[in-house]
């Protein structure tokens, strides 16, 4: 489908929007004038925007197109590539990673609607060379295969032990049911989880 | 995904100016070129399908310390708009006082995209139907006015047996939908002259002729807030779906009762997953109230909410699913302890 055919038919046109846009919308702090403080040019959605994102205790400094979600500007741009694309489209769990003290799927997830929050991947989670409980309840149970799942499953199993939901196998289950796993460890990573439950709540 | 301008709005007026600006008067609120975003799972999702198209972005994620409230005191409940669908779920008050909110919420999504999305977008969020998804198909009449429906004919086991026209077949997806439509529900809207209040059933719109157009909200209106009166501790969220966990409904029921001295005092019935708009089974109130409750009257009430009920090829199972799901969910709803 051409994008001319549906402009015509809804009749509005993107070049005309943007065009007006710098006037319209001037009051609105523009993003991309640090470089270029001229209205017309500040507005240009192709140019690109600076952002700063807080990884894993770290400020990172970025240029990005405003289109760049965390988990591209996380593999892309600061290069951490543990946090996984799988479907790109919020269905896996693959990309979770936690903004603030929640999981969230980062590839649904703008960048620059992320700026100013704390973000943390499975890079931020061990201390050194020591493990968090949760990476090394995934060790000691076996809970993956292809593995490419797991930085996501353990982003989650950390925050759904955090939230109160790792009480039971069933609980487990529903609160980890956001995360695919194709290999099917299911069992094992319910398994891991209860584990690190059990390690974090005696500290 | 196309390019778009992103915009933050630090404050209610700005993010109604700049949404109201990018306005084309022709344009419904699904085409509108700014289109606001809170948590994004609908909205980023669409764009990367190239199903929705935005010029600009309004980021409206900095209004939440004013939208975000949870007021459960008193006999009325309000409800922010950029409340997390995670923490309504949680609250204690929601859980003890409205069980079918907390549960309409907890049964919804997986526990990321609850932490993601927001009550506003949540009953504002567009159909599952895969027709409309997946731009390659020429026909869909909510994409593209007047180019068709390919699920009319196509694979149409999601699809809906309620509210539906010749024009489109495609389900509401949503589930807390069905349980504000079911407690009369207020919706507060933010626009240019302020806030207005209306019935949250007032909100969406049965496709008919028309079915790009979803909601009566204009471009440059937010949903700010909704509010309760009255609470139904006895009341239950109830959800079919091909999984246990995280999917959407085949179908789902909202049930609220009141009743005193055995006697069914007031009902209500919502319905999920069937029908292309939140639907509430007046009918099976009206069977419902002043009645002493029996297995046979949920059976009569849960065949009265699928009277109108229309199949197609492959979604007729869904009235005999929903008509059991209503009339368990009643028996459970019966037999609470309040």
């Amino acid at each position: 489908m051409s994008d001319n055919s549906s402009s015509k038919r809804s009749g509005f046109d993107r070049r005309a929007f943007m065009a007006g846009a710098g006037i319209a919308l001037v009051p609105l702090t523009a993003r991309a004038a640090v470089q270029d403080p001229t209205p017309a040019a500040a507005q240009d959605p192709a140019l690109p925007v600076e952002v700063t994102l807080r990884v894993n205790g770290q400020d990172k400094r970025l240029r990005i197109d405003a289109r760049t979600t965390v988990l591209d500007a996380l593999r892309e741009h600061i290069g951490l590539t543990g946090s996984k694309k799988g479907c790109d489209h919020g269905q896996c769990g693959a990309c979770t990673v936690l903004v603030g003290d929640r999981r969230v799927v980062s590839c649904l997830t703008l960048a620059l609607a992320a700026e100013g929050q704390e973000i943390t991947t499975i890079e931020g989670l061990a201390t050194g060379d020591h493990l968090h409980p949760m990476q090394q309840a995934f060790i000691d149970n076996d809970a993956f295969q292809c593995g490419y799942c797991t930085p996501g499953q353990i982003m989650s199993a950390v925050a759904c032990v955090k939230e109160g939901h790792a009480g039971s196998d069933e609980d487990i289950r529903e609160y980890m049911s956001g995360n695919i796993c194709r290999c099917a460890a299911y069992p094992n990573i319910v398994a891991a989880v209860k584990q690190a439950a059990s390690d974090i709540m005696k500290g | 995904m196309r390019s778009f301008l992103y915009q933050r709005a630090t404050d209610p007026g700005m993010a109604v100016q700049a949404l109201s600006a990018a306005a084309a008067a022709n344009n419904p609120l699904t085409q509108a070129a700014a289109q606001p975003l809170a948590g994004g799972t609908t909205l980023i999702d669409l764009m990367k399908l190239d199903v929705m198209r935005p010029a600009a972005i309004v980021d409206i994620n900095p209004l939440a310390q004013g939208w975000s409230g949870i007021e459960t005191g008193g006999e009325k409940l309000r409800l922010g708009a950029l409340a997390k669908m995670s923490d309504v779920a949680a609250h204690a008050d929601i859980q003890r006082h409205y069980p079918v909110i907390a549960n309409s919420l907890r049964l919804a999504a997986s526990a990321q995209l609850r932490n993601m999305a927001t009550l506003g977008g949540n009953v504002m969020q567009r159909t599952r139907c895969s027709y409309f998804r997946d731009i390659s198909y020429q026909n869909c009449n909510k994409r593209i006015p007047g180019s068709g429906c390919a699920a009319m004919d196509g694979v149409n086991r999601m699809h809906a047996v309620l509210g539906t026209s010749d024009q489109c077949i495609a389900t509401y997806p949503g589930d807390f939908a069905q349980a504000l439509i079911a407690l009369d529900a207020t919706v507060e809207i933010t626009g240019k002259s302020g806030t207005r209040s209306m019935p949250f059933a007032q909100l969406h719109k049965a496709p008919g002729n028309t079915p790009d157009i979803e909601t009566t909200l204009q471009p440059g209106e937010l949903i700010s807030a909704f509010s309760i009166r009255g609470r139904w501790p006895r009341s239950v969220y109830l959800k079919a779906r091909d999984r246990q966990s995280y999917e959407f409904a085949l179908s789902s029921a909202a049930i609220a009762l009141d009743v005193q001295d055995g006697v069914i005092r007031d009902a209500r019935v919502a319905l999920g997953g069937v029908a292309t708009v939140p639907w509430r089974a007046r009918e099976a109130e009206a069977l419902l109230k002043g009645r002493k409750f029996d297995n046979g009257l949920a059976q009569r009430a849960a065949d009265a909410a699928f009277a109108d009920a229309k199949g197609r090829q492959h979604n007729s199972f869904k009235i005999s699913l929903g008509k059991r799901l209503v009339a368990r969910a009643l028996q459970q709803a019966s037999t609470m302890e309040v």
